[in-house]
């Protein structure tokens, strides 16, 4: 499958019956596949007449306790940028998937990874956060679409997918998993009280800044427990390594050409592929920042996780970093000189 | 002679259409695809016109917008009488641009071929298929001739995933009483193969290469 559509058939075996997007290069496919599909298992698909409108549908959708996805690219997640503050600030569970393409502005339409800070610090205003999956291959965009949605309902908080145009547009076999999850009802949803109880009520707006304050200290805390427990990455030798390279996403499968290269010409190279952008892998990175000579950050960006690994490291070692804009790609043989660079 | 590639997006038109003009020693190959904006005709533009092949596609290909305007070249080439091999965008939306040329083509001997790989999800069975290659003659304003059995995997496909394909590709040929023109896969598949299917075979060199598997 193409990896767009993977994320649409997934979230659909994922028990998400609702989807509101907006089409925009290179993600298109999501909204095409949903369109032909929602119909057919009564689910509902709505092709919403902006990206703003799409995302407060995701709003009320959620907010009625329904698993429910939106998706776009770049320019369109900056417009969703404010719905998914609310969204955060309602304590409400969503799937948003972010297939990314060059910026800022309209950019392009070729592959990019420089939303990093957009999805990691905050897209939109106050103090939150959001679970950030950064699949690399089309069957573990599968494998995270079943995982956002089981940590959205978990935790009640927005979680974003993270792919670059070129996972978006590639085909790769994949396997579904055999059952769906079940979904437990929501006793905190807007589906109506049938006279039995209190009505529940959504909301992000606070009068009593008291109020404000233990609801956010709160949150805070669940945030906490997300960094503490469900943290993902993925790392191949690094234990006798001298240096080591950090990517993420597809840009992680081309460091591994050079990585394999590199170990074949007897030089310690080890990889840290971050799964979960935040919660961010730090403790494995501090880690091998005491061993390791040096650590090395690959981007299709000019360097935005780079600050983080840097913040990760403590200054125990020296952090490098490579990076290709504008929807270039970074070629193997150009890590591979960049590894050179460092032994 | 004219000789067009439609089917599914994903199913491998592009890789066939590129293998195709090399081994018909085409005078042109078109690069119609308004729908993909990435793994394209033009991804083997040097390879295609080191065999002489000129490549014509549209003018913002592998640009960084999406503008999927047609250079006007395509109307002298479709008239120029030469080989032509036209690789179309997927599905019935891909194949409207096919439309604007029809009236180029109905008259002329041509060959619309409608690639059929099995193990994409939305073109597994017999009704699906032919819903969307009917679709793709509406739209395109032109008949299917032949079909083409390209089923695969990527780079897990074996043998099976093409004899498995064929079962398909005979019951779409027996139901629509459109001929079948040959089986599509790698060049190793296909040697697997000789003898086992009832179709011509058609070995395929894969030209749409992602960075990682080119090698360091």
């Amino acid at each position: 499958m193409k990896g767009n559509e993977a994320i649409a058939e997934a979230a659909i075996r994922a028990n998400c019956k609702h989807f509101f997007g907006y089409p925009i290069t290179p993600q298109t496919e999501i909204s095409a596949y949903m369109a032909k599909r929602m119909p057919r298992i009564g689910g509902v698909f709505l092709q919403a007449e902006s990206e703003v409108a799409a995302i407060n549908m995701v709003y009320g959708a959620a907010g009625a306790g329904v698993r429910v996805m939106t998706s776009s690219s770049s320019p369109g997640i900056s417009l969703k940028a404010e719905g998914i503050s609310y969204i955060a600030g309602a304590d409400l569970p969503c799937v948003i998937v972010n297939i990314v393409r060059g910026g800022p502005g309209l950019g392009g339409i070729q592959p990019a990874q420089s939303d990093y800070f957009q999805a990691v610090k905050g897209a939109g205003h106050g103090d939150y956060k959001m679970i950030v999956l950064a699949p690399s291959s089309v069957q573990e965009v599968v494998d995270c679409t079943f995982d956002a949605f089981d940590l959205a309902d978990k935790y009640r908080v927005p979680v974003m997918i993270l792919g670059d145009g070129m996972l978006g547009q590639m085909m790769e076999p994949v396997v579904f998993p055999e059952k769906s999850p079940k979904c437990e009802q929501k006793d905190w949803a807007t589906c109506g009280t049938k006279n039995k109880r209190k009505p529940n009520i959504i909301n992000s707006l606070y009068i009593e800044p008291q109020d404000l304050e233990r609801l956010i200290i709160a949150r805070q805390q669940r945030y906490n427990a997300i960094a503490e427990k469900e943290v993902r990455f993925e790392k191949e030798n690094i234990e006798d390594a001298d240096i080591v390279l950090v990517a993420y996403g597809t840009t992680a499968r081309i460091v591994k050409a050079a990585y394999e290269k590199a170990r074949k010409n007897g030089i310690k190279a080890g990889i840290i592929r971050p799964i979960t952008l935040w919660p961010f892998p730090e403790k494995i990175i501090a880690e091998t920042a005491q061993r390791a000579k040096a650590i090395v950050c690959v981007e299709m960006s000019m360097g935005q996780m780079v600050e983080d690994v840097r913040l990760a490291t403590g200054g125990a070692c020296p952090v490098g970093f490579y990076g290709r804009a504008g929807g270039m790609v970074p070629e193997p043989e150009a890590i591979y000189d960049v590894i050179r660079r460092y032994v | 002679m004219i000789t067009i590639i439609t089917g599914h997006f994903g199913s491998g038109k592009t890789e066939f259409a590129i293998n195709l003009a090399l081994a018909q020693k085409a005078d042109y190959i078109i690069d119609l695809d308004i729908v993909n904006p990435f793994f394209r005709t033009k991804d083997a533009a040097e390879k295609l016109e080191s065999h002489g092949i000129k490549l014509i596609s549209p003018e913002f290909a592998n640009t960084n917008i999406d503008m999927p305007t047609l250079p006007s070249k395509i109307h002298s080439a479709l008239q120029s009488g030469g080989n032509v091999v036209i690789d179309v965008g997927g599905d019935d939306s891909g194949a409207v641009a096919l439309g604007q040329f029809s009236n180029y083509i109905k008259d002329k001997p041509y060959e619309m071929i409608f690639v059929i790989n099995k193990f994409r999800p939305l073109t597994s069975n017999a009704e699906d298929v032919i819903s969307l290659l009917r679709s793709v003659e509406e739209a395109s304003r032109l008949k299917v001739t032949h079909l083409v059995n390209t089923s695969n995997t990527k780079n897990e496909t074996t043998s099976k995933h093409l004899t498995d394909g064929q079962l398909l590709v005979d019951q779409v040929s027996k139901i629509t009483e459109i001929p079948v023109k040959c089986a599509a896969g790698r060049g190793d598949i296909i040697k697997k193969l000789e003898g086992k299917l009832s179709v011509p075979l058609f070995p395929l060199a894969l030209h749409l290469i992602l960075p990682w598997e080119r090698g360091v």
